[in-house]
């Protein structure tokens, strides 16, 4: 078996079309942010988590420190369970609030969180106790109903 | 009389298609069975890559280029209304990688390689080159058909993938150096859109399925042709009409199936 013109032809094409794929995946994708460190979970109970979906990105004074793995509902307490993945590069206090926020008016929903004052950390697994739920725009718009008829006359 | 035999004919073509789906599963089933052989002798397969893949790198990747180029230009013109026109990366590179990139690949695909295929084993039915292999004990499905089926399955995702990456070169050139789309937020937004598993590998897997499909239907209809000079004309033609059709139809499918909720 020998070599011919046509077997680097075809090695051509093979290289330019997995360095496509390549390119795809880093350039295009998001390969190269992919968190390849640590991370330990967390939990949270919200009573409304609006539009949150899987994946959604977690962040603490607006730096990305992890995702959100998966949302169910608890079905003891009828409350949304968020489990979170977070870069072990970063330890919250006990008293850590999460928060339901937006990103611009109509943009995607983020989990913030608020870090407390305590001295003890939250280690993988815990459930962060303090939480706000999401801004429902109907909700609002019908709280400021009501309060415009018991005020206004 | 004329309610009787339209009614046959009606009756006839049913029982036909039905017929002919009954074989070319039974064709599909045969080339998979036979495949050995264009992997112990991949020599053959190599050769089948160079035709149906390195032939038809220009035309995707010129096709690639000017699809980016043209959602660019129709993008930015629609998301400047609405002041996002930072966003422009993660349209372009979006409705690429999901849906043009494989479905157009996999069209020019199945026009410029399968129809090539089907013309080519049609032609060596008509001239009894099929049946003389078999008069060698050669069996035709391994020697012929299978390293033509997995060279098509090995060129596709190949293709597919350069033409998405084309395109997004393409909208890069009209839109940042031409427009004058801010370059950073180009690419962040891109790469905060495109998932790696989600969309890409979708895409990837999207023209492995095409790249079956039209391999299949090019190759089954070149060795069902009748062996004559119209019957090869025709089967080319059904080739390319039936594929198309069939990938679009798989790539509703498919879409439904990966990205639907």
């Amino acid at each position: 078996m020998e070599r011919s013109t046509l077997d680097l032809w075809v090695g051509i094409f093979v290289v330019a079309g997995i360095a496509a794929l390549v390119v795809l995946a880093f350039k295009v994708g998001n390969l190269s942010t992919y968190n390849v460190s640590e991370s330990y979970s967390l939990q949270a109970n919200f009573s409304n988590i609006g539009g949150l979906k899987a994946q959604a990105s977690i962040k603490s004074a607006g730096v990305l420190v992890g995702r959100v793995t998966s949302i169910s509902l608890d079905t003891k307490q009828y409350e949304a369970k968020v489990l979170m993945s977070i870069d072990s590069r970063y330890q919250f206090p006990k008293d850590t609030i999460g928060k339901i926020l937006t990103s611009g008016l109509l943009g995607e929903q983020y989990i913030g969180l608020d870090p407390g004052g305590d001295t003890v950390m939250l280690k993988s697994g815990d459930e962060i106790k303090q939480t706000q739920s999401a801004v429902v725009l109907e909700d609002m718009i019908g709280k400021f109903l009501y309060n415009k008829a018991e005020t206004g006359k | 009389m004329a309610l009787v035999s339209s009614l046959r004919g009606i009756g006839s073509r049913v029982v036909n298609a039905v017929w002919r789906i009954g074989y070319a599963s039974r064709f599909f089933l045969m080339t998979l069975y036979y495949s050995g052989l264009s992997f112990r002798r991949f020599r053959l397969t190599v050769r089948e890559i160079f035709f149906s893949g390195v032939m038809s790198l220009i035309i995707i990747i010129v096709a690639g280029m000017f699809v980016g180029m043209v959602l660019g230009l129709q993008g930015y013109e629609t998301l400047k209304r609405y002041g996002s026109e930072s966003a422009l990366g993660s349209l372009v590179a979006l409705s690429l990688v999901r849906e043009l990139g494989p479905v157009l690949a996999a069209l020019l695909f199945a026009s410029r390689a399968g129809s090539a295929m089907t013309a080519e084993i049609g032609l060596m039915k008509a001239t009894e080159q099929i049946s003389a292999m078999e008069m060698m004990a050669v069996n035709p499905i391994a020697r012929v058909v299978a390293p033509r089926f997995w060279a098509g399955v090995i060129s596709m995702p190949l293709l597919a993938a350069m033409f998405s990456a084309m395109g997004v070169f393409g909208g890069y050139v009209v839109g940042v150096v031409l427009i004058g789309v801010d370059e950073g937020s180009f690419w962040s937004q891109m790469q905060g859109a495109v998932d790696f598993r989600h969309d890409v590998m979708n895409g990837v897997i999207k023209s492995l399925v095409f790249g079956v499909a039209v391999t299949v239907i090019s190759l089954f209809e070149g060795y069902d042709a009748p062996p004559t000079a119209e019957g090869v004309s025709g089967a080319t033609t059904r080739t390319v009409v039936e594929s198309s059709l069939a990938i679009l139809m798989l790539d509703f499918m498919l879409t439904a199936f990966m990205f639907g909720e």
